[in-house]
């Protein structure tokens, strides 16, 4: 096992080292490599199954790890190391961590009691201690960012389910994390509500976030990623620019998926 | 094709056997309150001259402590409970479910009694090292009192079903948004506080009315305890002047009157903890009443008028 990259490599933003995840008997990630350098967005695709979401997952530690580890920014994930060993860090520590790292689910998540403008105010005032009118002022920027500068007010149910996961990816933004970590944010949606999320996800990659993408969308992967990887049986089958991996790619498995899902 | 549908008229259905089971329960309802009111053994005299008395009202005072002490009481342990059997920690798990488990099984009039012979089993209560020497002790029946005991007996009873009742409303909550308060990196505490509990408080809300309500009349059972609660002080009374009927009705009224006002509570607070889970609300009792009166009152003022073309309607929102 090499050492966990040091904050000295910089570029490295996100770097996932031999990962193996498994829930009981059912082998989900099986030694899982991927690095992801800062300000580059980043496509998994795959089939149902492929461990796609369960990776993302364990990279902000909702999932813990059997074995390998991740690091964002040099710094370790849910571990601290001393020696040789990794001791597991208290919830109270991965909670710190876990405000580097945004998280957008598929189902959006919002906090369906608390309106839109409270939704977005919570963890920056509760987990960074802002000051709730510092965080308003920014929930209101991002907002408006999003194309929702309207709805401050108004509760989750009382908006479409495109305009919900433009709140919830306001609400990523809010801690200002080092990363964002998108699992399937269209795939909840109806057809015609897609485009709007996209638009505010390619808006995100041209002003530089670093993001980490899950999703069945192969039109959003060939315009938006720098980096393309392919997921399949919990193992990366091949990863690269776009254009390599989308149009010319060099295992069987990956053309078998592509020329299904096109 | 139009204009033949236009002519024919229609005739609502008929339902016989409904206007006549209509008819039966009016006759016996009217029955009822006839008997009621002519029925010398109600004694509604005697009724109006206790309902208001002073020892009456008084009792009713201790009733409403006895009620809100348990209620608040029995809520916070019970909360605790439910966290403890929902926790990681299998000894913390154990305990709580030991605790629910003994205290639904002692009828509440039994543990009620034990806690009023306290002093048999505890003579003197005191602080210092566990299984060592005593630095402080005090008579345990001038500690709690009676008072202190019922309150002690109905929390400890209440805290057992109400753990299970908020254990219920936690685990209603959708999975998904501990998950999101987790990864938005929201402490513990304030994800419980914040997120878990104001969105279990949908589920807890209705058991707990009905909860609460059954322990505003279980309430009566301390008259074993001689306290003067509304039960125990309406027994003293007819025990001396015999007018039972009078002064069970006279409890029973007061007891009416406290689950109306409860009933109504929980309206309120059920409406204040739904926000967010509807488009939009339902209208309260109130405005429904108001806006029907508006309704009232615009269609009086229009059946003078000429009627209004649909244009305007249109226009005038």
């Amino acid at each position: 096992m090499s050492d966990p990259a040091p904050a000295a490599d910089g570029e490295v933003m996100v770097d996932v080292h031999g990962v193996h995840k498994s829930f009981g008997a059912l082998e989900v990630l099986r030694g899982v490599d991927l690095r992801v350098r800062t300000g580059e967005v980043t496509v998994i695709l795959g089939p149902s199954g492929s461990g796609k979401s369960t990776l993302l997952r364990t990279i902000n530690h909702l999932e813990k790890v059997n074995r390998g580890w991740i690091s964002i920014d040099g710094e370790l994930i849910g571990y601290r190391r001393s020696g040789d060993k990794l001791h597991e860090l208290k919830e109270k520590d991965v909670l710190r961590q876990r405000t580097h790292i945004g998280f957008v689910f598929q189902n959006f998540n919002l906090f369906p009691h608390l309106t839109v403008l409270e939704n977005l105010v919570e963890a920056p005032v509760s987990a960074l201690r802002r000051r709730r009118k510092e965080a308003e002022e920014t929930a209101r920027r991002l907002l408006e960012r999003v194309g929702l500068a309207d709805k401050t007010d108004v509760y989750p149910r009382q908006l479409s389910g495109g305009q919900q996961q433009r709140v919830a990816i306001a609400r990523a933004l809010a801690l200002e994390p080092k990363v964002l970590l998108f699992d399937e944010p269209t795939s909840a949606l109806d057809p015609e509500l897609v485009g709007e999320v996209l638009d505010v996800i390619k808006d995100l990659a041209h002003t530089g976030t670093t993001m980490i993408v899950v999703t069945h969308e192969i039109g959003f992967a060939r315009e938006v990623a720098d980096t393309v990887v392919f997921m399949d049986g919990g193992l990366v089958v091949e990863q690269g620019p776009p254009a390599a991996v989308l149009d010319d790619p060099r295992h069987e498995r990956t053309r078998a998926f592509l020329s299904k899902a096109l | 094709m139009t204009t033949e549908r236009r002519a024919l008229k229609i005739v609502p259905a008929r339902h016989y056997t409904r206007w006549a089971a209509a008819v039966a329960v009016t006759v016996l309802v009217a029955q009822f309150a006839h008997g009621l009111v002519t029925n010398p053994v109600w004694e509604w005299g005697v009724f109006s001259e206790y309902v208001l008395s002073e020892t009456i009202v008084d009792a009713v005072w201790v009733t409403l402590q006895l009620t809100s002490y348990a209620t608040v009481l029995g809520f916070v342990l019970g909360t605790v409970l439910a966290f403890m059997r929902l926790s990681r920690s299998p000894l913390l798990q154990t305990v709580a479910w030991t605790y629910i488990w003994i205290f639904r099984s002692i009828p509440m009039i039994v543990q009620l009694v034990f806690w009023f012979n306290l002093s048999a089993l505890y003579e003197r209560l005191g602080v210092g090292i566990p299984f060592g020497p005593v630095f402080w002790s005090v008579d345990s029946n001038s500690l709690i009192g009676t008072m202190g005991a019922a309150i002690i007996g109905l929390t400890l009873h209440q805290a057992a079903y109400a753990a299970e009742i908020v254990r219920g409303g936690v685990v209603a909550v959708d999975h998904g948004q501990l998950e999101a308060a987790a990864a938005l990196g929201i402490p513990r505490l304030r994800q419980i506080r914040r997120i878990v509990l104001p969105q279990a408080m949908r589920a807890i809300l209705p058991t707990a009315g009905n909860e609460i309500i059954g322990l505003l009349k279980g309430t009566s059972v301390v008259y074993v305890m001689a306290i003067g609660e509304l039960f125990y002080q309406v027994q003293v009374i007819y025990g001396r002047n015999g007018r039972v009927i009078p002064l069970l009705l006279v409890a029973t009224a007061w007891y009416v009157v406290l689950t109306s006002l409860l009933s109504i509570a929980q309206y309120y607070v059920e409406r204040y903890f739904a926000r967010g889970a509807n488009r939009t609300p339902p209208p309260t009792p109130i405005q429904r009443a108001r806006r029907f009166v508006r309704t009232l009152r615009t269609a009086a003022s229009r059946r003078d008028q000429p009627v209004i073309p649909p244009k305007r309607m249109g226009d005038s929102r």
